[in-house]
C-alpha cells in the first residue's frame, strides 16, 4: 500500500512539474472588476494582446472581496500558473506572505511594491503617474477658459494623490493662478465604484468654477464623464483610452500602459526577471491619448507644448515631484 | 459663505436625498406593517439595472421605470414570501435579497449587452432629463427668490417631485385611511386585527408591494435621472443610509423626510467641501461621511428621544388555533 502510495506521489509530482514546464500566466483582477473600462480592463486587454500573439491562453479571476486575495494567489501558485500577476496596490501584502511558500513562482504586482531583497520571485511594476498626469494638467490649464480646473480621485490613497499632485502640477506650470479643486470619493473600496456620486462631485466643481475635470477614480469616473458631457465641460480620462466613451467631452485620457506590463509580464513567462520596474514617459508606461475622438478639442499649440515638456520630463529638466516620496505636495493640499 | 453657494447646497441635497427619501418611505410601509427590511439595497440595485436595461431596449424611460418597479416588486413578493407564508427569519431573508441583486444584476447585465456588467449609455427619451418649471428662465435674475426657484427648485428630474410628493401621501395613507390604520395595527398587534376579521396575511403582501413599488422609483431614479446606465454595485449602501434614516426618523413619514433632507445635506457638504474649518478646527471630510452613521446610533442609544420600532417588527404572525 504504502508502495502504491508512493508511486502515485511520484507521478503526481511529475504531472505538477511537467504541467509548470509550459506553465500558463495567470492574472488576478482587483475589486474594481475586469471591466472597469479603466485599470483592470486595460489588464484584460494586455493578456488578451498576449493570447493573440502567441496562441496562448491564460486564467483570471475578479477579486470580489478582500478575502480572496491571498486564497486567490495560492489557488494560481499551487496550480502551477506562471507568473501570477496582479493589479492593484492591495496586492503587495498578500504577495509578500505568499511569494516564499511558492519559490519557483514568479509574482507580478502591478502598482504595489514588495521589497525585492526578501522576496526576490516577486516583480513590482510602478508606473509614473505624476509625470503623465503633469501633461494632461497641462492639457486641462490650456483648455480651461475659467482658469479653474477639477481632479476628481477614487479612494483616498497615496497613489491617487500622486496623480492629482502631478496633474495640479502641470496645471501651475501652464497658469500659476490656476486654481485646481480636488476631492475624493471616499476612504473605502466602494469609492471605486460610485457613479452617482461621481456625478455629483462634478456639478459641486462646476458650481465652483471648474470646466475641466480630471477623474482618476476607476468606475465612479463613468460618472463623472457623463456629468461633464451633460453640463457641456471638458474631462479628462484615466489608464486606459476613454475618450470614446464621451465624444467630444474627454479632452485626453491619462494613458496608464498597464497592458503593455501585463504582455511583457506575460510574454516572458517563467523567466520573467523580478525585481522592481518604474516605467515612466521615456519607457512610455504613461502618456496622454489621442484619437479622432478628441482630435478637434486638442489644439496644434497644445500639442506641441505637451510633447516638448514630455521631452524635458525624459531628459531630466523638468521634475515632477511624485507625492509618495515624501507624502507632500508642493501645489495642492490634500 | 455665499448665498449661491447655499442655494448650490441645497440643490446637490435635494438630487441626493431623494434615492434615500422613496427607500426610506418604501421601508417605512413595509416595517409599519411589521415585515423588517433590510433588503432595500438590494431592491433598488435591481431595479436600477432593470430600468436601465429595459429604456435602453425599448428606448423609452416611462417602459424602463415600470420594469424597474416590477424586479423591485418580484424581490418584495419573495420576501413576502419567505417572512409572511413560510415564516422565516426576515434579517436573513433581505441579506439574501442583497446578494441575489448584486450578483443576479452583473450576471444578467454581462450576458444581455456583453459590457462587463454594465448596460449600454442611454440618451433622449431613455433617460430622465431635469425639468424646467415655469418661468424659471424669466424669474432668473429676481433676488433671492430667482436663484431659488430656478437653481432649487426647478431643474429636477420628475422623480424628484414625485419623491416628495410621496410624503404627504404617505402621512394621508398611513394616519387618515382605514387601510393605514390596519396597516399600522397590524405591525404592532397583528393578532388584535386578525380577531377583527381582517386578513393579516393580506395587509402585510399590500405593504411588502407597496415598498417595491417605491424602491423601484428609488432604483430607477439612480440608473435613468441622475446616471445614463447601470454599473455593478451603483446603489453604494443607500439602502442601509435609507434604514438609518428610517430609524432616526423613528418610523414617521414627516420625521423621514427631514431625516433624509439632513443625510442629503450631510453629502452635499462633503461633495462640497473637502475639509471643513470650523471655529480654528479642521473638520475631516471622513467625519462628514461618518455622521449619519454616528446621528443613527446616537439615536439607537437613546440620547435624542427614543426610537421604539413596531412591535410585532420581525415575528412572523402565527394564528392561534
Amino acid at each position: 500500500m504504502t508502495l502504491m502510495q508512493k508511486f502515485l506521489g511520484a507521478t503526481a509530482t511529475l504531472a505538477l512539474t511537467a504541467g509548470a514546464a509550459f506553465a500558463e500566466p495567470a492574472l488576478i483582477y482587483d475589486l474594481g472588476g475586469k471591466f472597469d473600462k479603466s485599470f483592470n480592463e486595460a489588464a484584460f486587454n494586455g493578456a488578451q494582446q498576449f493570447a493573440e500573439a502567441t496562441g496562448g491562453s491564460f486564467r483570471d479571476i475578479e477579486l470580489q472581496s478582500e478575502a480572496q486575495r491571498e486564497q486567490a494567489l495560492r489557488r494560481f501558485a499551487e496550480r502551477g500558473m506562471n507568473p501570477v500577476v496582479t493589479t492593484g496596490f492591495s496586492m503587495s501584502t498578500p504577495i509578500a506572505n505568499v511569494a516564499a511558500d511558492y519559490p519557483d513562482t514568479k509574482f507580478v504586482t502591478i502598482d504595489g511594491f514588495v521589497d525585492p531583497g526578501a522576496h526576490p520571485n516577486v516583480l513590482s511594476i510602478l508606473f509614473s503617474e505624476h509625470e503623465g498626469s503633469y501633461l494632461v494638467g497641462m492639457m486641462a490649464a490650456m483648455a480651461s477658459d475659467s482658469g479653474t480646473v477639477g481632479f476628481i480621485g477614487g479612494m483616498d490613497i497615496p497613489l491617487i494623490r500622486r496623480f492629482a499632485c502631478g496633474y495640479a502640477q502641470g496645471v501651475k506650470a501652464v497658469n500659476g493662478d490656476a486654481t485646481v479643486i480636488s476631492n475624493m470619493t471616499g476612504t473605502t473600496p466602494s469609492a471605486w465604484n460610485d457613479p452617482v456620486k461621481g456625478s455629483e462631485l462634478t456639478l459641486a466643481q462646476i458650481s465652483q468654477g471648474a470646466d475641466v475635470v480630471y477623474a482618476a477614480a476607476g468606475g465612479t469616473g463613468i460618472g463623472v464623464l457623463q456629468t461633464a458631457a451633460d453640463q457641456n465641460i471638458l474631462s479628462v480620462g484615466v489608464d486606459s483610452n476613454q475618450n470614446y466613451m464621451q465624444p467630444g467631452s474627454v479632452l485626453t485620457s491619462m494613458l496608464k500602459r498597464v497592458d503593455v506590463a501585463v504582455f511583457e509580464s506575460m510574454s516572458a513567462g517563467a523567466d520573467l526577471e523580478t525585481g522592481v520596474k518604474v516605467l515612466g514617459l521615456a519607457e512610455e508606461g504613461v502618456g496622454y491619448s489621442l484619437d479622432e475622438y478628441n482630435a478637434s478639442l486638442v489644439s496644434d499649440e497644445m500639442k506641441a507644448a505637451v510633447d516638448a515638456a514630455r521631452a524635458s520630463i525624459i531628459s531630466g529638466d523638468i521634475a515632477v515631484h511624485n507625492y509618495t516620496t515624501d507624502d507632500s505636495c508642493p501645489v495642492l493640499d490634500f | 459663505m455665499e448665498f449661491l453657494t447655499i442655494v448650490q447646497l441645497l440643490d446637490s441635497t435635494l438630487r441626493s436625498a431623494t434615492p434615500l427619501l422613496l427607500a426610506c418611505l418604501a421601508g417605512l410601509f413595509s416595517e409599519r406593517a411589521g415585515i423588517f427590511d433590510i433588503g432595500l439595497e438590494g431592491k433598488m440595485l435591481a431595479a436600477a439595472f432593470l430600468s436601465a436595461a429595459v429604456a435602453f431596449a425599448t428606448g423609452s424611460v416611462w417602459i424602463g421605470l415600470l420594469a424597474g418597479i416590477g424586479a423591485s416588486v418580484a424581490l418584495s413578493l419573495l420576501h413576502g414570501l419567505a417572512s409572511i407564508n413560510f415564516r422565516g427569519n426576515q434579517l436573513i431573508s433581505g441579506v439574501a435579497i442583497n446578494f441575489l441583486a448584486a450578483g443576479a444584476t452583473v450576471l444578467f447585465a454581462q450576458n444581455w449587452f456583453r459590457q462587463g456588467g454594465r448596460t449600454p449609455q442611454l440618451s433622449g427619451d431613455a433617460r430622465f432629463d431635469p425639468i424646467s418649471l415655469p418661468f424659471a428662465e424669466t424669474l432668473q435674475d429676481v433676488p433671492i427668490f430667482g436663484p431659488i426657484y430656478h437653481e432649487l427648485i426647478s431643474g429636477h428630474a420628475i422623480l424628484v417631485y414625485v419623491a416628495l410628493f410621496m410624503v404627504p401621501l404617505t402621512w394621508w395613507v398611513l394616519f387618515r385611511t382605514r387601510f393605514g390604520l390596519r396597516l399600522r395595527a397590524v405591525g404592532e398587534a397583528p393578532e388584535a386585527v386578525d380577531t377583527a376579521g381582517i386578513s393579516v396575511v393580506h395587509l402585510r403582501y399590500a405593504a411588502v408591494i407597496i415598498c417595491g413599488i417605491l424602491c423601484g422609483i428609488a432604483g430607477a431614479y439612480l440608473s435613468t435621472g441622475l446616471q445614463a446606465n447601470f454599473t455593478k454595485d451603483m446603489t453604494a449602501n443607500r439602502g442601509f443610509i435609507a434604514l438609518a434614516a428610517l430609524i432616526f426618523a423613528k418610523w414617521r413619514p414627516w420625521y423621514a423626510l427631514g431625516a433624509c433632507l439632513l443625510f442629503g445635506f450631510l453629502f452635499a457638504i462633503e461633495t462640497r467641501f473637502q475639509n471643513i474649518d470650523l471655529l480654528g478646527f479642521t473638520l475631516p471630510v471622513q467625519f462628514v461621511q461618518a455622521l449619519p452613521y454616528i446621528l443613527t446610533v446616537v439615536i439607537l442609544a437613546g440620547f435624542v428621544g427614543r426610537a421604539i420600532p413596531p412591535r410585532a417588527g420581525g415575528a412572523p404572525y402565527i394564528k392561534e388555533r
